[in-house]
């Protein structure tokens, strides 16, 4: 019998424990982000899908090796190139350059092969994260024109 | 009007949980055979979300198969990496710098607790308690931010190399994780009032889906859920890999055998991460984050090679049988789950309905890691 009342009063006791605690909570600040009126920063680290770098000139810092390309795991990226002719000290010579780079983002997993494997340093993550769409050909980025339109 | 229909007394009849059920927690099914509120007999289908992660082993190369470890158990996704990043390791005679380690056993700690968090909040959820989720998603949600400034994603992580780590902790990481830890406590402190203390939880749990270390063996169940049932067993401690006899850390272990012993360990587990956490931040030395002989490309000397690490689930082995390639002959993994669901048919024979869903989420269940 008595262990009946000890335990309607533990019982008791604990759920008012509990009450105080989610009472308390009440209180507290709100620190939820009201998305998409508010949105935060991303760390510098961030991992957004990968952007091409541009050297002082503009042009892409990309060589052209395809290393990204054998790299990526799902075969994601997708390179095209054109011969062009410039002068080095006085003489023609030919040179690879990038015409093509396109990402399918629904396929890549940001591993950060590609990243790492490119021995030019050409490429990077961008910040970006709002990315949402009901349209698959929104996620089939061409690089090469993302970096024209940031440079004009 | 058609008569009602009649049912023999000893008539049973069969209920689908799952595969889209709230309470498995992802796609899996299990098909149960009732009597009334009571279990005749059940049995779990998997199948449903199987993305040949073992066969995609063996068609990539061993750094090109690096992000999928990450996608088999997305709650504790860094823990899954490590066993991979280990194993090729040491089969290929690399040797990893003493500060990648530290701060692969800090991260893995840390997305340890996160892991158990959100299977704290998502088990009370299950029991009919809303509030802990929520708390237990803020307390997620720093480690969460925190991981993300070093490894640069939330969940699915690709942030250990071979040889080291993608990139370095800065100085802003170790503070975070400084704070976090007293915070953290604080809240262990209020989760064990609210939830651990509570009489209509302690009543739903203690005593209830027994599992006898007998089973547990029989079906290679690991982790928390046999250390609830008195195995005291963690491959940290068993056979310890990376730093962790550096660190001074207990293993929970409880003799109840009952989803609230389960429910313990891991609630003990999270004080024990913060420990290793702390030892970690304080011991962390400086220096390189990555080896300085590592080949390009890798390619495995013949042979058989397996290593198993404790992740928040369980033991999880990954083997790799290399036929000098620069991908795997095979490529098995072993991971926890899939034992622990195991012995859910026979244990929960007999159960009401309500406590077989308890027991499920004292098991701790992450359905693309056990179908994989
Ligand atoms: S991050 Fe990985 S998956 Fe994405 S494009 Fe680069 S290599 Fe491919
Ligand atoms: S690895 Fe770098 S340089 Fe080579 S093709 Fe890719 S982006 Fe260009």
């Amino acid at each position: 019998m008595g262990g009946y009342f000890s335990e309607i009063f533990y019982g008791s006791k604990s759920l008012l424990i509990g009450m105080g605690i989610t009472f308390r909570e009440f209180f507290k600040p709100t620190v939820t982000v009201q998305y998409p009126y508010q949105t935060i920063k991303m760390s510098a680290k961030f991992r957004g899908h990968t952007e091409l770098i541009a050297d002082e000139e503009g042009k892409p810092k990309c060589g052209v090796c395809g290393l990204c390309e054998r790299a990526c795991p799902s075969s994601c990226i997708t390179l095209g190139s054109i011969s062009v002719d410039i002068e080095v000290d006085g003489k023609v010579k030919k040179k690879k350059v990038l015409s093509k780079y396109e990402l399918d983002f629904t396929k890549c997993s940001l591993c950060g092969q590609c990243v790492e494997n490119c021995s030019f340093g050409a490429l990077e993550f961008s910040k970006e994260y709002n990315l949402a769409s009901t349209r698959k050909e929104d996620f089939h980025f061409n690089l090469l024109k993302r970096l024209e339109e940031r440079n004009a | 009007m058609s008569a009602p229909i009649q049912l023999r007394p000893d008539e049973t009849f069969i209920l689908n949980v799952g595969p889209q059920h709230p309470a498995t927690h992802g796609v899996l099914r299990v098909k149960m055979e009732m009597d009334g509120e009571y279990i005749v007999k059940s049995e779990t289908v998997l199948g449903y979300i199987h993305r040949m992660h073992e066969k995609m082993g063996e068609n990539r190369t061993y750094a090109q198969y690096l992000p999928n470890l990450s996608r088999l158990d997305y709650l504790g996704a860094l823990g899954y990496t490590h066993g991979h990043v280990l194993a090729i390791e040491r089969a290929a005679g690399i040797e990893v710098p003493e500060r990648a380690e530290y701060i692969r056993a800090i991260t893995v700690e840390l997305n340890r607790v996160a892991s158990h968090l959100f299977w704290f909040g998502a088990f009370v959820m299950d029991l009919g308690g809303f509030s802990p989720l929520m708390y237990a998603i803020q307390d997620r949600e720093h480690i969460l931010d925190m991981l993300e400034a070093v490894t640069g994603a939330r969940l699915t992580y690709c942030y250990y190399r071979f040889g080291g780590l993608y990139n370095d902790v800065d100085d802003d990481f170790i503070e975070a994780a400084r704070r976090f830890i007293p915070r953290m406590r604080k809240s262990l402190k209020k989760y064990a009032a609210l939830v651990t203390g509570n009489i209509i939880f302690q009543k739903r749990l203690e005593g209830i889906a027994p599992v006898s270390a007998e089973m547990c063996r029989k079906y290679g169940a690991t982790g928390p859920v046999a250390r609830g049932s008195g195995i005291n067993f963690d491959v940290r401690k068993n056979e310890p890999y990376s730093v962790y006899p550096e660190f001074d850390f207990d293993i929970p272990v409880y003799h109840e055998c009952d989803s609230m012993a389960r429910y313990k360990v891991r609630m003990d587990e999270m004080e024990q991460s913060l420990r290793i956490i702390e030892q970690g931040l304080e011991k962390l030395p400086a220096g390189p984050i990555m080896a300085e002989k590592k080949p390009k490309n890798i390619k495995l000397p013949v042979g058989d090679f397996y290593q198993a690490v404790e992740t928040a689930r369980g033991s999880f082995g990954i083997r790799i049988v290399s036929d000098g390639d620069k991908n795997a002959y095979r490529l098995k993994l072993r991971s926890p789950t899939y034992s622990n669901m195991h012995l859910f048919d026979e244990a929960c024979e007999g159960m009401l309905i309500m406590d077989a869903l308890a027991f499920m989420g004292s098991l701790d269940l992450v359905i693309p890691e056990m179908d994989r």
